[in-house]
């Protein structure tokens, strides 16, 4: 074969095989190529339960940001989010930590609130909401506890 | 080494022959990589050998990757579905294609595939290079054949192994979507949202550490079989299969560890 061929069809298969390692890393891996946009703020809660890094963060059930650290300060789950630049959230903003569906993964659903302040970057929600535990609330159903 | 008389000894002899010989084999095949990876680093690199078996191990190989990656993606659709619609969670089927298909099988399927497309071909072409003395040749006009014929094989495994699994993996994803979406009625939205919720870089990094070590481990075997073959056809016929043998074994028992090790 022609050296100029085969440099052409090696060619060819390196970029075929990028193309395939970049649908995977980026469509499924979530990999953001264009480096690490918006603004980061913080909530405490006072458990997390099966929140993880790398989870989204969700308003009326679009994601305008994702999970970026969890740690513990003073005895409570310190997540930080990164918001998606130009999503404004108010201060009386609700942090809660829901679950997809019964068995899905873990996400934070912020409803906006009212007032006319906005938070601004490395600010805190204040109001948040912890996940609701159901192997608690089956317990108190069983032993007639629920309101 | 003389052979001892009483019968009563004899099998205890064979043993040790037996041990010691495995065992120098064992330490051969370390030493061919050893050998074969400080030759890597010492410059020059002959580059149009390089060329030459990625198209040989890469280009070659294309066309298999996609039909066995299509069928594997379009079977896994078809069996997960059916277990999975018996607790009534088709929805993760997405999750359930692409985990296995990125995690183990697509690169163990890869290998194996190129071990039995190319490995074997390598093997034979290195061990007629053996038996008709075109290694030695290559050796008397002062060229290493290390460097020559060994390095350029190893490299490009290292570096088209990857990229054959990630079209590997991607094919079957299409193909578990032909069958999940197309013919049972699943929702494209569900396949591929589910997909992107429970699937994490770590699956992806983890399945392409996997293929980079069998890049290394096919070339390496199955290169290894045909330098070291015996004298004759019957030796390169029995390199070729003892390399494909040898190859397969190494894959699946490297992706135990490999599995168990990775996160």
């Amino acid at each position: 074969m022609k050296r100029t061929n085969l440099e052409l069809t090696v060619g060819g298969f390196v970029l075929i095989g990028i193309l395939a390692l970049g649908y995977l890393s980026i469509n499924l891996g979530r990999v953001e190529l264009l480096g690490r946009r918006g603004y980061m703020i913080f909530a405490d809660f006072p458990t997390v339960g099966g929140l993880k890094s790398g989870s989204s963060v969700e308003i009326a059930g679009v994601e305008v940001g994702r999970v970026d650290s969890i740690r513990l300060a003073n005895y409570q789950a310190r997540v930080t989010f990164r918001i998606q630049e130009g999503v404004k959230l108010q201060e009386d903003t609700i942090a809660s930590i829901k679950t997809k569906g019964l068995i899905g993964e873990k996400y934070v659903r912020l409803s906006p609130g009212g007032s006319d302040r906005v938070i601004q970057s490395g600010g805190q929600i204040r109001e948040v909401e912890a996940p609701v535990d159901l192997e608690e609330l089956i317990g108190k159903y069983i032993f007639g506890q629920v309101e | 080494m003389s052979v001892v008389r009483s019968t009563p000894l004899r099998p205890v002899q064979s043993l040790g022959r037996w041990g010691v010989e495995s065992l120098e084999a064992m330490g051969r095949f370390a030493l061919f990589l050893g050998e074969a990876v400080v030759w890597t680093f010492i410059p020059p690199l002959k580059v149009s050998q390089f060329y030459r078996r990625v198209h040989f191990i890469g280009v070659r190989s294309l066309s298999v990757i996609l039909l066995t990656g299509a069928f594997t993606g379009m079977v896994l659709g078809l069996q997960t579905f059916l277990t999975l619609s018996r607790f009534g969670s088709e929805a993760l089927l997405g999750p359930a294609v692409a985990l296995s298909l990125v995690r183990e099988m697509g690169p163990v399927f890869t290998a194996l595939m190129v071990t039995g497309r190319t490995g074997s071909a390598l093997t034979a072409e290195i061990g007629i290079m053996r038996i008709t003395e075109q290694i030695d040749a290559i050796q008397v006009m002062g060229l290493n054949p290390m460097r020559y014929l060994i390095v350029p094989i190893l490299l490009a495994g290292v570096a088209t192994f990857p990229l054959l699994t990630a079209i590997f993996d991607v094919v079957g994803i299409l193909g578990g979507y032909l069958v999940g979406v197309q013919i049972m009625g699943l929702s494209s939205g569900t396949y591929f949202g589910e997909m992107r919720t429970f699937v994490s870089l770590d699956d992806i990094t983890t399945g392409l550490w996997k293929s980079f070590a069998f890049g290394v481990v096919v070339t390496w075997a199955c290169s290894y079989k045909g330098y070291y073959t015996a004298q004759g056809t019957v030796g390169v016929s029995r390199a070729t299969t003892e390399a494909v043998v040898l190859s397969s074994v190494l894959i699946l028992v490297w992706d135990y560890f490999m599995g168990s090790v990775l996160p």
